[in-house]
C-alpha cells in the first residue's frame, strides 16, 4: 500500500487534470476563432454565459426580454409556464448561437474586412460588452442554476473502486468525468473536421490568407458564420459545465480570464495545446496550492496560472504547440 | 446572366499547327476608374478557347487592373464581361473561381502555413461536392472523395515536378518554387481560363525556362486556355498565340506575336520615340 500522502497527491493530481479540461473547454473557443481569421475573441467568455443564460431560459419556459416588456407595458409576464427537458433546450440553444455567429458576420465582421487585427480585437471587445447587456436584458440578471440532468456530486463508483483497490477513496467529481469525455469527443472531431475535411482545409486557409482563399473560390461570409457558429457551440458546452458546477451569473465571463494562461501555455493556434495547456495549468496549480501554497500562506490558486505563463512567454513564446513562425528573409 | 449564347465557333490555326476554338471569353469595352484615376479605358479583346493570350505593357498600363477585372477582383466601371456566350453579372472572386477562372498572383498568394499539398488540395475546393452535413454524417463518402481528389492533386504535383517538397509547409520555399506551387495550385481547379500574373517576375533565367515550359506542357496536356501577363517582351512572344498590348489604360495592339512586334505604336511604347 501506498502512503496516504502520496495518494493524496494523486488525488490532488487527478482534480487538477479534470479542472484543466473545464480551462480547456474555453480556451478551445479561442483558438478555433484566432486560427481561423487571426482575430482574439475576446467575447468568448461571454458567448459561454450567453450560451448559458438561454439555455436556462429556454429549458425555465423564461420569456425573453420580460423585465422589459413588463416595465413598458405594466404587465407581469414572466414564463411561457413549461420546462423543456435538457436536449431539447440545447438544441433550441445551439441554433441560437448559429443565428447569433450569422448576424456578428453581418453586423460586425463584413465591414472589417481587411482591417488590422487590434481593429478587430476592440470589436469583439465591443461585442463582449453589448452581448452581456443583452444577456441581462433578455434574461435578467439573477443567479440561476442550470441542470440539464448531467449527473454531479462525488462520484461513489470511483470511490468504493479505489478505497478497495488503494485502501483510500478518491473523491472525484462526476460532472468533471462527465467534462472530460465531452471535452476528448470535442477535441477529436474538431481536429478531424479541421484536418481532413473540406471545411476544415477552407477554414485553414482562410486564416492564413484572404486573397488566395477568394481565388480558391472560397466565400469568407460562409467560413466566418461557420467558424462563429463552432465557437459558439463551443462556449455552450463551456457554459453547459461551468453552469452546472457553480450557477449562471455574470461571473461565468470571467472564465475567459482563465483561459488567457491556457492559451499562452498551449499556443494559440493549436487545439490539442489547448487541451495539454490546460491540463498542465489544472495539475500545476492544484499540486502547487498542495505542496508550496501552505508554506507561502496559501491562495496560490489565483496566481499560479499567470506567472507560468509568464515564464512561458519569456522561453517559449509560441506556447508549447504554436506554429514558431520563420520568415525568409 | 442573361440568356442569349452568341459563341463564336469559327476558330484558327496557329503557326505551329495548332486548332484554337471559338470564343471562350469577351471583354466589351472594360473602362476602370478608381476616383479621378483611369485606369483602363474602353479596352475590347477576346480569349479564344485552348490559346494562350498575352497581355502586356510597361509597367502602370494597366495590365494586372485587368486581370483583376477578369477575375473579379475589381468590377469595372463601365463594360461588360462575358464568358462562354454569357454575360456575366457583378461578382465576388470566389463566384468567379467557382465558374472555372483560377489565377495566380503577381506577389504569390500562397497559405504560408499550409502544406504544399494542402496548398493544391484547396484548389479543388470547388470541385468537391460532399456538403459539410454529409461529411459530419457520412464519412467514408467524405473520405473516399478526398481520395479521388488527391489522386488529381498528385498529377498535377508529378506533372509539375515538385514530387520532393509536397509535405514542405510553403512558408519554407525559395521564390521560384512557391510560382510553381501557386501554378499548380490553380491548375489543380481545372480551371477553364488560367490567368496568370507576371508568373516569370522575379526568376533568373533558368527558373524562367523551366516556367515556359510548365505553361506550353499545361497548354498543350490539358488544352487549358491561358491568358497571361508579362513584363519581358522575349518571353511573351516566345510563349503567346495572340497578344494585346497596352499602355497607359488603352489598348494599342492586338494581334500575333509577329503582328504586334512590327506596330510602330507598340515599339514606341516600348522602346520610346525620338522627339525633334
Amino acid at each position: 500500500m501506498l502512503p496516504d500522502q502520496i495518494l493524496f497527491a494523486l488525488e490532488v493530481t487527478l482534480n487538477g487534470l479534470m479542472a484543466g479540461v473545464m480551462y480547456a473547454l474555453v480556451a478551445l473557443g479561442f483558438v478555433l476563432i484566432f486560427k481561423a481569421s487571426g482575430i482574439f475573441n475576446y467575447a468568448q467568455g461571454v458567448l459561454a454565459l450567453f450560451a448559458a443564460l438561454t439555455l436556462v431560459g429556454f429549458q425555465n419556459g423564461q420569456i425573453p426580454f420580460a423585465h422589459l416588456i413588463n416595465a413598458t407595458f405594466g404587465t407581469n409576464l414572466h414564463t411561457f409556464g413549461w420546462t423543456l427537458p435538457g436536449i431539447v433546450a440545447i438544441a433550441l440553444t445551439a441554433g441560437v448561437m448559429v443565428g447569433l455567429a450569422w448576424l456578428i458576420e453581418r453586423l460586425v465582421l463584413k465591414h472589417l474586412v481587411n482591417q488590422a487585427p487590434i481593429i478587430l480585437f476592440m470589436a469583439t471587445i465591443g461585442l463582449a460588452y453589448f452581448l452581456e447587456g443583452l444577456g441581462d436584458v433578455m434574461w435578467g440578471a439573477d443567479i440561476k442554476t442550470l441542470d440539464v440532468g448531467l449527473p454531479q456530486g462525488i462520484s461513489e463508483t470511483v470511490e468504493s473502486a479505489t478505497a478497495a483497490l488503494l485502501g483510500y477513496g478518491f473523491f472525484i467529481d462526476n460532472l468533471d468525468i462527465v467534462a472530460t469525455i465531452v471535452a476528448v469527443i470535442l477535441v477529436a472531431s474538431l481536429t478531424i473536421f479541421s484536418q481532413y475535411s473540406k471545411q476544415g482545409r477552407a477554414l485553414r486557409a482562410v486564416a492564413d490568407d484572404h486573397q488566395a482563399a477568394l481565388s480558391v473560390g472560397i466565400s469568407l461570409r460562409f467560413i466566418w458564420v461557420l467558424v462563429w457558429s463552432i465557437a459558439g457551440f463551443v462556449a455552450l458546452v463551456a457554459g453547459i459545465m461551468w453552469g452546472t458546477k457553480s450557477g449562471v451569473q455574470f461571473s461565468l465571463s470571467l472564465i475567459a480570464l482563465k483561459a488567457l494562461p491556457v492559451l499562452m501555455l498551449g499556443g494559440f493556434t493549436s487545439i490539442p495545446g489547448a487541451i495539454v495547456g490546460g491540463l498542465i495549468i489544472g495539475v500545476g496549480e492544484k499540486l502547487f496550492e498542495f505542496t508550496i501554497g501552505p508554506m507561502i500562506g496559501g491562495a496560490t490558486e489565483n496566481w499560479f496560472a499567470y506567472v507560468l505563463a509568464l515564464l512561458f512567454l519569456v522561453f517559449r513564446p509560441q506556447g508549447l504547440f504554436g506554429e514558431k513562425i520563420i520568415e525568409r528573409v | 446572366m442573361s440568356a442569349q449564347p452568341a459563341v463564336n465557333t469559327e476558330g484558327y490555326t496557329t503557326a505551329d499547327g495548332r486548332k484554337i476554338g471559338g470564343v471562350l471569353m469577351e471583354m466589351k469595352n472594360i473602362t476602370l476608374r478608381f476616383g479621378g484615376v483611369v485606369a483602363i479605358k474602353d479596352i475590347s479583346f477576346d480569349i479564344r478557347e485552348g490559346e494562350i493570350r498575352a497581355i502586356i505593357g510597361p509597367n502602370g498600363a494597366g495590365k494586372s487592373s485587368m486581370l483583376n477585372v477578369i477575375s473579379g477582383f475589381y468590377v469595372p466601371t463601365e463594360g461588360e464581361v462575358w464568358f462562354k456566350g454569357y454575360r456575366r453579372g457583378p461578382m465576388k472572386p470566389y463566384q468567379v473561381a467557382q465558374l472555372g477562372i483560377a489565377r495566380t498572383f503577381q506577389n504569390i498568394a500562397l497559405f504560408d502555413g499550409m502544406t504544399v499539398l494542402d496548398n493544391i488540395m484547396t484548389g479543388r475546393l470547388t470541385l468537391m461536392k460532399t456538403g459539410l452535413l454529409a461529411q459530419a454524417m457520412w464519412w467514408g463518402a467524405a473520405q473516399k472523395e478526398e481520395s479521388a481528389h488527391r489522386e488529381k492533386v498528385e498529377k498535377i504535383i508529378d506533372f509539375l515536378e515538385i514530387q520532393a517538397i509536397r509535405k514542405t509547409p510553403v512558408g519554407r520555399l525559395p521564390y521560384g518554387l512557391k510560382k510553381r506551387v501557386e501554378l499548380a495550385r490553380a491548375l489543380a481547379a481545372e480551371p477553364k481560363i488560367l490567368l496568370l500574373d507576371e508568373p516569370m517576375a522575379g526568376m533568373n533565367v533558368e527558373e524562367k525556362e523551366d516556367m515556359c515550359r510548365f505553361i506550353l506542357d499545361v497548354n498543350d496536356e490539358f488544352g487549358t486556355t491561358i491568358c497571361l501577363i508579362e513584363h519581358d517582351m522575349g518571353v511573351v512572344m516566345d510563349l503567346s498565340d495572340r497578344v494585346v498590348v497596352m499602355d497607359y489604360g488603352k489598348k494599342i495592339g492586338d494581334g500575333t506575336p509577329d503582328e504586334v512586334r512590327a506596330n510602330p505604336e507598340v515599339i514606341a511604347a516600348y522602346l520610346g520615340v525620338a522627339h525633334d
